[in-house]
């Protein structure tokens, strides 16, 4: 008998279904993999140590290019821990813009999970259509913050300016006529709002059509249905959040459960797994989207009704608007203070957390008074959920491997932080 | 404070009793302190005890508090805070637990007590060079391959000790020493406590 040993392969750093820079050794034994060991890193930029040398305004950017799909989210996360620490309110106006945006947000992270999923699964089309999609969401960034992606929008004390009035137009041009731009500017001729609001009176139709290409899709159930399966004990043993714990079955939901902003002036509902399989998480990150369109909608409507301030007055925190600055002379030194030395923010340590798409994003700032903080700790969902890798692949075929890499919907730019 | 802080206190310190170093309420949160030699045994309290019923442990992050305030440290200088989360309950705990000699920081592991811990406390050992005895496979996880030292600790500088480049002579990726100059453009100011008080300027 000739002796039989486990195979050893080496997945990624580059491969196209390790959704980034995952570099996975894989012990084999035939096609079944044994044992799972991640290593990640390879995308580590020291983003907290980055932020103990940077002023507290500074170090916001950063925050962007931590889950690079969903970034107003980390914004958020961050924006309401600096506020913990300086105890200030933020204007109820920009409360509504940010749960807006964090909807907006949770909608481009799952379409482009969607669509990413689809990809390594086999179903090619989802991601042309997640993408056409997505295209009208970043332009409602890059509206509010002229940045498609890396927005920078949410300050702490509020939101850096109120929706804008009007939206840029396709312009005519040798390749496209007046009349073929004509239909792409119908739903640009109004305000942000006007054009989210076409928005979320198209998206559950399209929801629907995503729908029927996936849900009850043989190929997309054969490959999801069963595979990676959580069961409740153990998502809370692996400190799952977000949509990996619901899909084990615990209706668990900081909107719900430890809501922020203006979270419980809103009307929506928590869809929840019932077997903890990639399948459930699939239902439910579907399902949400729902839900945050109906969110949006709210916020929409509200806003629209309810004009107002949209940072704060405290000129400690928040910069004066130009034209005070300019003729005023205490507002001037509030303003240069500002943007020399930055907020002093008091003594002491916050944890704010944020349901973030894929799961509790939370900031820990430590500050001891000075004007850059003393320890900043990212706590990334996706992080945690990529230590269960091994836990979750054991047994599993290699070709699945790659179906619970996109289950648990991992980006590295927040893992490797 | 809120009913359910003053009750989440009371059944810390019903349960722990003097185990609980310290129990400090601000912003909301509760933060206990507790020895090193208590630590694992209440963190399994605080994880099998139903009126505390912490079932999910959130983050472990490792602190250096050498130049805390700008001032010189006294205490000790490493600790490792966790945040628990109760999914019964619905409340939060901060637990800070010093590491008792600065040279060589060690703790215990809570690995056997929630499985999410384990890279937390590999990435505290990576970063800040705490040592966790009982973790099972205690491996650097964010750094280079090879890497040497602990770049968190307040001590080791932005830009690092070495830097990388492509070597045409050698035809392979070399470490050379950093060519670049820390440079800090705004620089770290703690204000005194009388700072800005006009009645007494």
């Amino acid at each position: 008998m000739p002796e039989l040993r486990n195979f050893t392969l080496n997945f990624g750093p580059q491969h196209p279904a390790a959704h980034g820079v995952l570099r996975m050794v894989l012990e084999l034994d035939g096609e079944v993999v044994m044992r799972a060991d991640p290593h990640i890193g390879l995308l580590h930029r020291a983003t907290e140590k980055l932020a103990e040398n940077k002023t507290w305004i500074q170090s916001l950017p950063y925050m962007d290019r931590l889950d690079y799909v969903s970034m107003m989210c980390n914004e958020h996360a961050y924006c309401m821990a600096v506020e913990k620490l300086l105890q200030i309110e933020v204007p109820l106006r920009a409360q509504y813009i940010r749960v807006m945006f964090d909807e907006i947000t949770r909608i481009l992270n799952h379409l482009l999970w969607v669509g990413c999923h689809g990809l390594d699964v086999g179903a090619m089309t989802m991601v042309l259509y997640a993408f056409r999609e997505r295209e009208d969401l970043v332009d409602a960034y890059e509206a509010v913050s002229g940045a498609r992606m890396h927005a920078a929008y949410y300050r702490p004390g509020g939101v850096y300016r109120d929706l804008p009035d009007s939206l840029p137009q396709y312009q005519e041009s040798k390749w496209k006529s007046a009349a073929q731009i004509k239909p792409f500017n119908e739903a640009r001729s109004g305000s942000l709002l006007d054009f989210l609001d076409d928005f979320v009176s198209r998206f559950p139709k399209l929801l629907d059509e995503y729908e029927t290409l996936l849900t009850d899709n043989r190929i997309w159930k054969q490959r999801l249905v069963n595979v990676g399966i959580v069961s409740p004990e153990r998502a809370l043993q692996r400190g799952f959040s977000g949509p990996m714990l619901r899909g084990s079955g615990i209706a668990w939901d900081l909107r719900k459960k430890q809501p922020y902003e203006v979270y419980d002036r809103l009307d929506f509902d928590i869809p929840v797994g019932v077997t903890g399989d990639s399948y459930d998480r699939y239902l439910v990150r579907m399902e949400e989207m729902r839900q945050s369109n109906r969110i949006v909608k709210q916020c929409i409507d509200w806003l629209r009704q309810n004009p107002g301030p949209v940072m704060s007055d405290n000129h400690k925190v928040a910069p004066p608007d130009r034209e005070a600055m300019k003729s005023n002379m205490e507002e001037l030194i509030h303003h240069f203070k500002l943007c020399t030395e930055g907020i002093h923010v008091p003594e002491g340590e916050a944890y704010a957390a944020v349901e973030h798409p894929k799961g509790e994003f939370g900031i820990y700032l430590m500050s001891d008074g000075a004007n850059k903080p003393y320890r900043l700790k990212i706590r990334a969902p996706g992080y945690v959920h990529l230590s269960a890798m091994d836990e979750m692949v054991r047994g599993h075929m290699l070709a699945d491997v790659v179906t619970i890499i996109g289950s648990q919907d991992v980006v590295f730019g927040e893992i490797d932080r | 404070m809120s009913a359910k802080l003053e009750a989440l206190s009371h059944n810390l310190q019903k349960h722990l009793g003097d185990r609980v170093k310290s129990l400090k309420i601000a912003l909301g949160e509760v933060t206990i302190e507790v020895d090193a030699a208590d630590y694992l045994s209440v963190m399994q309290t605080l994880r099998d005890e139903p009126e505390l019923a912490f079932e999910e442990l959130i983050d472990l992050c490792g602190i250096d508090y050498s130049v805390y305030a700008n001032v010189p440290r006294e205490g000790k200088r490493f600790a490792a805070v966790s945040h628990l989360l109760s999914i019964a309950r619905n409340w939060r705990l901060r637990v800070r637990c010093f590491a008792p000699e600065d040279d060589f920081p060690s703790l215990p592991s809570v690995s056997s007590v929630w499985n999410s811990v384990n890279w937390f406390e590999r990435e505290a050992f990576d970063l800040f060079g705490i040592v966790f005895p009982g973790h099972e496979d205690l491996r650097r996880i964010l750094t280079d391959y090879g890497f040497v030292g602990h770049p968190f600790r307040k001590d080791f500088p932005i830009s690092g000790y070495v830097e990388m480049r492509y070597d045409p002579e050698q035809q392979r990726v070399t470490y050379q020493p950093v060519t670049i100059e820390p440079r800090e453009v705004t620089p770290r100011i703690v204000r005194e406590a009388t700072y800005g008080d006009v009645e007494n300027a």
